[in-house]
């Protein structure tokens, strides 16, 4: 912890069903006990918790690392995954390029990124093809 | 401010101060403190988790006792529909009421009938555009307060609707003045309870100013004195009135299955609930239309003041169920207005988790709790009075306890001081030191 803003790291494991999830719910409780106002942890843990299964899912797993101020929490999730090819489309709801494989567990809708759009004040995606993406997600705790 | 009333409390003289408590509570409620538990009020939701495993029975709800009946001129029974599954299966319905009203009561009033009445009133939210997904019941109290301390944002989901205790208790009184023409506020109500949370509801309301029923008996208190009366026939048989729909909301999955609602979720045991109140806070059950959560393993059926085995009243419920099949709902009067069903209170975050007022210094102890936390064993083994390391570490941040509360820490410290001493002790000072090198040194 510096300058006031508490960091807590998580890793993200690839494909591992049973711990998905854990991340997102773990910094819920945490604003939680910070006595953040039950609607910002809501959209935080929506869009933390799409953003995570993604990384579990789509991108080979990662990691998450959560700033969390006095005015903001600051959500970065880096996975190390295929990349997206064009991120505008992948913005749209209802684009998606996952597998059918996939989309048989339920997966792959296309809601994801415009869900966590959605839900956050900012969303920075830099993505490159083969290597992975790194999403920052921003959500202002005065609304 | 005012103390918050609630029924679970603990016995003293049978408190041997283990930690079987302290690790079942939902809210972290329970600290061992000088060989005590202690409960937190504030954080308590009288779910009863501590009553059921306390193997000392130190953990009791505070209920009325039936002296209460003494001071109203008529009184009325309000059985919740769990005492019917009390019972072995050659009493019928009509003996149990009977048997009930005989321990001093002048009607019976089935609760279950209230409970047909509120199944009506919620199909109606369902049925409107703007009924959030998922609607979640309220007919269980200590869920009500679990949201209300940790799920805070699930409020707006709550079935805003009185209980059909409350319901019950407001017609039983209404009909009674309206027959007898005695007055309302000589009329007591008295609810026959398989639950502690149901008392601190009328207590302590969250719902209404005040609670329509005058005080609350244990179940588990008025089981002998039925089957006494039972066995020697010394009763008259009561009508019975409710139908499946109200009698099934004993159990999990009754209200759901009187409400006849296109999806719905049934989850029981409070620590199931709590897996399933965050798969809702986290939007990832937007396809169930009704969630009905109760407390308790099994619902009221499984109750920490009933008297049988939670699985075997399930069984025995059934038998009755079984009976009422075609009876028809026990309510076509509307003497009532919808109106009256609506919780008067808006219910609020109780924040009582929070770990500080103020954002940066809740920032600042949370970095703090983590640290300390990262520093404790993680056995969770209970020794210090808190129910793990995590929450120890919060206590420490709180200021309610110290590092060396835990005895792996004070271990750690005894053997530093250990080793300090011996190297202390090893040292001289150079006057008594006969292997002074200082002189060898100087003759070289």
């Amino acid at each position: 912890m510096s300058n006031g803003i508490l960091t807590l790291v998580y890793d993200i494991p690839a494909m591992d069903m049973i711990s998905a999830g854990e991340a997102s719910s773990n910094v819920k409780k945490k604003l939680k006990q910070l006595g953040v106002n039950p609607l910002i942890v809501k959209k935080v843990s929506i869009s933390m918790y799409e953003a995570e299964m993604n990384a579990v899912i789509h991108a080979n797993g990662g990691s998450a690392t959560v700033n969390i101020g006095t005015d903001e929490i600051v959500i970065i999730i880096e996975d190390r995954g295929p990349g997206i090819e064009n991120i505008d489309l992948a913005m749209k709801e209802g684009y998606s390029t996952a597998s059918d494989e996939v989309r048989q567990m339920g997966f792959g809708a296309g809601m994801g990124l415009p869900n966590i759009k959605k839900n956050s004040d900012s969303l920075n995606i830099e993505s490159e093809i083969g290597k992975g993406t790194r999403l920052e997600i921003a959500i202002k705790f005065t609304s | 401010m005012t103390t918050y009333y609630h029924s679970v409390t603990l016995d003293d003289s049978k408190c041997k101060g283990c930690t079987n408590c302290i690790k079942k509570c939902p809210t972290e409620a329970i600290r061992v403190r000088k060989g005590k538990a202690r409960i937190t009020n504030e954080r308590c939701i009288d779910c009863g988790e501590c009553i059921r495993v306390c193997p000392y029975h130190a953990k009791k709800a505070i209920t009325d006792k039936m002296e209460a009946l003494g001071g109203y001129q008529y009184k009325i029974a309000l059985p919740a529909p769990t005492l019917y599954g009390q019972f072995p299966s050659r009493y019928d319905r009509k003996a149990i009421l009977g048997a009930l009203k005989a321990q001093g009561f002048d009607e019976v009033f089935e609760v279950a009938r209230g409970a047909e009445i509120v199944t009506e009133a919620v199909k109606k939210i369902l049925m409107k555009r703007d009924c959030p997904k998922p609607l979640i019941s309220s007919a269980c109290p200590a869920v009500v307060r679990f949201i209300q301390v940790r799920f805070p944002a699930l409020i707006d989901n709550l079935v805003k609707i009185d209980s059909p205790m409350e319901v019950s208790a407001m017609l039983a009184r209404k009909r009674a003045a309206e027959q007898t023409g005695i007055r309302k506020d000589d009329i007591g109500v008295f609810f026959i309870s398989p639950c502690a949370a149901k008392a601190t509801s009328v207590k302590t309301s969250y719902e209404r100013y005040s609670s329509n029923v005058n005080g609350v008996l244990s179940m588990a208190d008025i089981y002998l004195g039925i089957v006494r009366d039972m066995e020697s026939k010394k009763y008259d048989k009561v009508l019975i009135q409710a139908g499946i729909e109200g009698l099934r909301w004993a159990g999990s999955g009754g209200e759901s299955l009187s409400l006849q609602a296109e999806s719905y979720l049934s989850v029981d045991g409070i620590h199931n609930v709590a897996k399933i109140l965050e798969d809702i806070e986290n939007e990832k059950l937007g396809d169930i239309e009704f969630v009905e959560a109760l407390s308790c393993t099994g619902g009221c059926l499984g109750g920490p003041l009933t008297v049988e085995n939670g699985f075997v009243a399930a069984a025995r419920l059934r038998k009755h169920l079984e009976q009422s099949r075609y009876m028809e709902r026990a309510e076509k009067r509307m003497d009532y207005s919808e109106v009256d069903l609506v919780w008067q209170k808006k219910i609020e975050h109780k924040p009582v988790l929070k770990l500080d007022e103020n954002l940066q210094e809740a920032l600042r102890k949370m970095g703090e709790l983590e640290s300390i936390n990262d520093k404790l064993p993680g056995l969770d083994c209970g020794a210090c009075g808190a129910p793990s390391c995590r929450a120890l570490a919060e206590d420490i941040v709180r200021g309610k306890s110290h590092e060396t509360d835990c005895i792996f820490k004070l271990r750690e410290k005894v053997r530093d001081l250990a080793i300090q001493m011996m190297e202390l002790e090893g040292k001289m000072p150079p006057v008594m030191d006969d292997s002074s090198n200082g002189e060898e040194d100087l003759k070289k």
